[in-house]
């Protein structure tokens, strides 16, 4: 039966390919622009290390000025000052912790002809590799000596490994940052988050850093971050250990909690040593130490912009007036051919089976709006992707079609169309045939 | 239009179909109006005047590596070289890019001592030659000299005694007083500069910051590994002269990384996602126009066929070919009507939304008659065609099917 149906309704489409086209183009082009801008969406807002981002706390302590918060309502600032985040690392309680952040370095390797490059570095504690689960290729990580000590050991990105060694295994091998030695302990196997949630601090969607250092190489070296510096007292920062006992905060600070039982340990321990801070007149806000989870701290952060959103929003609007346009159509479309029905009830078919041959039609212009509606979406996504991508940034990955999308792109596009099928089918199955028939 | 009547009645017959384009109309007035409305907004924002000659701008950002790189000498050179260079106006330290995204900001205020933080406003370390660099208009004052110029590490507790401010920033701090001579604070005003200068223009780093206008300019150079040049070329000489700054700084440094970067790539960076969005929003607009004018045309050619012998009767009984037009251009007006002012409310409803959720500007009212006449004029140009259709059946087909 089902056959029957769709060869009568192929013939039906056929008969008035214009308006066919017409409405198979209206579910495409809604179907387009909905999956463009919701692909972009679900990227944006999907979860970066999904296995524990529920365990994983980005740490923040509320050490801003008094007269008004970081943001409204009463968010904390994003990030730590120096004093703070020495302070944290003492802590036993997470199994894992790291403070962290960005600096620039001019980078060479072991051949002195080597035309040296900018290259970002993420300085941290030895746990962000385990913190992450960052995927080695060769070596490990550095030990806890190098984060309290000077050691000049490195961890390179993959495509720093690249660069310098071509791919080779280079552990044990030197690279120079700004002329100093480093000697490489392990290599990365590629690995960029989207969205970058340990510091969206400068760009959300960007590419990780190419290379790791100790938090030991922080304080001899002096390094300054590359990422933002932000403060609220005015202080006379005249070296850089005035600015690393400054109230200016610029580190990125992550911990694991497994079990709610240690996030409330840890909870109090933070709270327990603003408190005592209080006491030497620091933290002169309310006490507002904040532990946010990935997903939470992503929402906390504005990562999905509201332009986004907006576009989201506006294409289902478009989705809609594409369906009504559909409804109108059909309802002509079944209308015009209520002879042809009623010779069939007339012959013995039942509401129900009129009702189903005018749904496979409906439904066959929604699959093949689908389908040539996914064909927009690609299009729709290299377009926006000239438009909105960086180069050098990591938001290319965000206009990607996947399975699952596609997926939903059609179920999206059947389940319309079906919709809008239902009524003009249901209202033409319950004609009754008599009057149609006389006018013949 | 005596036939309002009839049309309305044959309307109401059919609701359903009247209805559904009624609702098209208005939810794609609805959309198209705050799209628009965004667009609009958006355009104005990018229009916005920067006081730079924008075309002519280069900056070049130089980081030494080299252990023994001496920033002070390299910078002392690097000036005389890059202002020697033919073709280049006028070249100065910068420590930001204006429009860039990246920069330095600070608290300022009028009073001495005060609790209060104050303006936030871009600060920008410029020397003599800054004004000629960046193609700044002085309105107010003069401009620094060679000996106002201090050359200072970062670390510091020496601050500079001058300072040139945009007007946008002495209107705000000052009101309509004049801004030459007074003391601009800073750090909870236990410090401050005197105000030398005003410039029309100078924009701060930050495109979608309340403080976008506010600047406030040193005479200084921070000599450190990184630093940065402000140069302008003759007019339409900027991309011929890159390529040559680059090698001549190189060559005469080898310790370091050139990088160059022109004022209108640094801007077009900041409003790369206002320029998208709109581009996005207009071609949705533009699409939502075309399905909605393409539906109309579909159900209008439905509506004639079905219709035909109807208007071959009235045609018979001695209707003219305008009157059968005239009838279904009337009938496509009440229908647009209706999807109007269903739309209007709707468009008003979805920019109060857009108000709350997402703080957008209320919607200019005046986009509704605008929109409300675009949409007539859509309805008339999609059913034209089907109407004149209509118009030409012959009054025999009337007698044809007896």
């Amino acid at each position: 039966m089902f056959a029957y149906y769709l060869r009568l309704s192929l013939a039906s489409l056929r008969r008035h390919p214009a308006l066919s086209a017409l409405m198979v183009l209206a579910i495409a082009i809604g179907i387009g622009v909905c999956m463009t801008t919701l692909t972009v969406h679900t990227l944006m807002s999907s979860d970066p290390i999904p296995w524990k981002s529920d365990k994983l706390f980005a740490v923040r302590l509320d050490s801003w000025g008094p007269d008004r918060p970081w943001e409204e309502p009463n968010e904390p600032p994003p990030e730590l000052n120096w004093r703070d985040a020495t302070a944290l690392m003492a802590s036993d309680i997470p199994p894992r912790h790291a403070a962290m952040f960005k600096s620039m370095f001019t980078v060479q390797n072991e051949d002195p002809g080597f035309a040296p490059y900018m290259v970002e570095a993420r300085i941290t504690h030895k746990d962000f590799f385990a913190l992450f689960d960052t995927p080695f290729l060769h070596g490990g990580g550095w030990g806890d000596s190098a984060d309290k000590n000077l050691e000049q050991v490195v961890v390179l990105g993959k495509v720093a490994n690249d660069k310098l060694f071509g791919g080779e295994n280079s552990v044990g091998r030197t690279i120079r940052l700004d002329e100093r030695e480093f000697k490489v302990v392990g290599v990365l196997a590629d690995w960029q988050p989207v969205p970058k949630f340990y510091d969206v601090n400068n760009g959300n969607f960007d590419a990780a850093e190419d290379i790791y250092l100790p938090w030991g190489t922080a304080q001899p070296f002096q390094l300054r971050t590359a990422g933002n510096t932000n403060g609220w007292k005015p202080e006379n920062i005249d070296s850089f250990d005035a600015f690393l006992n400054s109230e200016s905060v610029w580190i990125q600070f992550w911990a694991e909690l497994p079990d709610t039982e240690t996030k409330a340990r840890y909870q109090a321990f933070l709270d327990a040593y603003v408190g005592e801070q209080k006491k030497l007149g620091r933290f002169p806000r309310p006490l507002n130490n904040r532990l946010s989870d990935v997903n939470q701290f992503m929402s906390e952060r504005h990562v999905v912009g509201d332009d986004n959103r907006v576009l989201v929003g506006l294409s289902f609007l478009f989705l809609a007036v594409c369906l009504i346009n559909m409804v109108g159509l059909l309802l002509a479309k079944f209308l015009g051919k209520a002879p042809e029905l009623a010779l069939r009830r007339a012959l013995g078919a039942s509401q129900w089976q009129i009702v189903q041959l005018n749904l496979v039609e409906v439904g066959l212009v929604g699959l093949l709006g689908g389908v040539l509606g996914l064909g927009l979406a690609y299009g729709g996504l290299e377009a926006v992707k000239t438009l909105y991508a960086s180069n050098d940034g990591n938001d290319v990955r965000l206009y990607a079609l996947n399975l699952p999308l596609a997926l939903q792109a059609m179920a999206i596009a059947l389940a319309a169309s079906l919709l809008a099928g239902l009524y003009p089918a249901l209202k033409v199955g319950r004609l009754a045939p008599a009057g149609l028939l006389k006018t013949q | 239009m005596s036939e309002i009547g009839p049309i309305l009645r044959a309307l109401l017959r059919n609701k359903t179909s009247a209805l559904l384009i009624a609702g098209q109309c208005a939810l794609t007035l609805a959309i198209v109006v705050n799209a628009l409305f965004i667009i609009v907004a958006r355009q104005e924002l990018m229009q916005r005047p920067t006081g730079l000659d924008g075309e002519n701008i280069v900056y070049v950002q130089s980081m030494g590596f080299t252990r023994d790189f001496r920033p002070e000498a390299v910078i002392r050179e690097d000036l005389d070289l890059l202002r020697r260079l033919p073709g280049v106006v006028a070249a100065s330290p910068i420590n930001a890019i204006p429009l860039s995204g990246g920069g330095s900001s600070r608290g300022y205020s009028k009073e001495e001592n005060t609790e209060s933080e104050g303006i936030g406003a871009a600060y920008y370390e410029l020397d003599e030659q800054g004004q000629k660099a960046l193609g700044l208009n002085l309105t107010a004052g003069r401009w620094f000299r060679p000996e106002d110029v201090q050359a200072l590490p970062e670390n510091t507790d020496q601050y500079p005694y001058q300072a040139v401010i945009s007007q946008a920033m002495a209107r705000k701090l000052y009101g309509e007083d004049a801004p030459l001579g007074k003391r601009l604070y800073f750090q909870n005003g236990q410090r401050s500069v005197a105000i030398i200068g005003v410039v029309e223009h100078l924009p701060s780093a930050w495109v979608h910051a309340e403080n976008f206008p506010y600047s406030v300019v040193y005479p200084r150079i921070t000599t450190e590994k990184f630093i940065r040049y402000a140069l302008r070329t003759e007019p339409g000489r900027r991309d011929e002269l890159m390529p040559v700054v680059e090698q001549a700084l190189r060559k005469a440094n080898a310790g370091r990384i050139i990088r160059l970067r022109t004022q209108s790539e640094a801007s077009a960076r900041s409003y790369r996602g206002d320029k998208a969005m709109n581009i996005i929003l207009a071609s949705v607009s533009g699409l939502i126009v075309v399905i909605t004018a393409l539906g109309i045309v579909g159900l209008a050619t439905f509506s004639v066929r079905r219709r035909t012998r109807q208007i071959g009767t009235r045609r018979a009984l001695g209707a003219s070919q305008w009157q059968v037009l005239r009838y279904f251009l009337v009938e496509n007006w009440l229908l647009t009507t209706i999807g109007v002012l269903l739309g209007s409310g709707l468009a008003v409803a979805l920019n109060l939304y857009l108000v709350e959720t997402y703080s957008l500007e209320r919607l200019n009212l005046w986009y509704l008659p605008a929109a409300a006449v675009l949409l007539w004029l859509l309805g008339w140009a999609a059913v034209y065609a089907p109407a004149r259709r209509a118009s030409r059946i012959s009054p025999a087909t009337a007698t044809r099917n007896i």
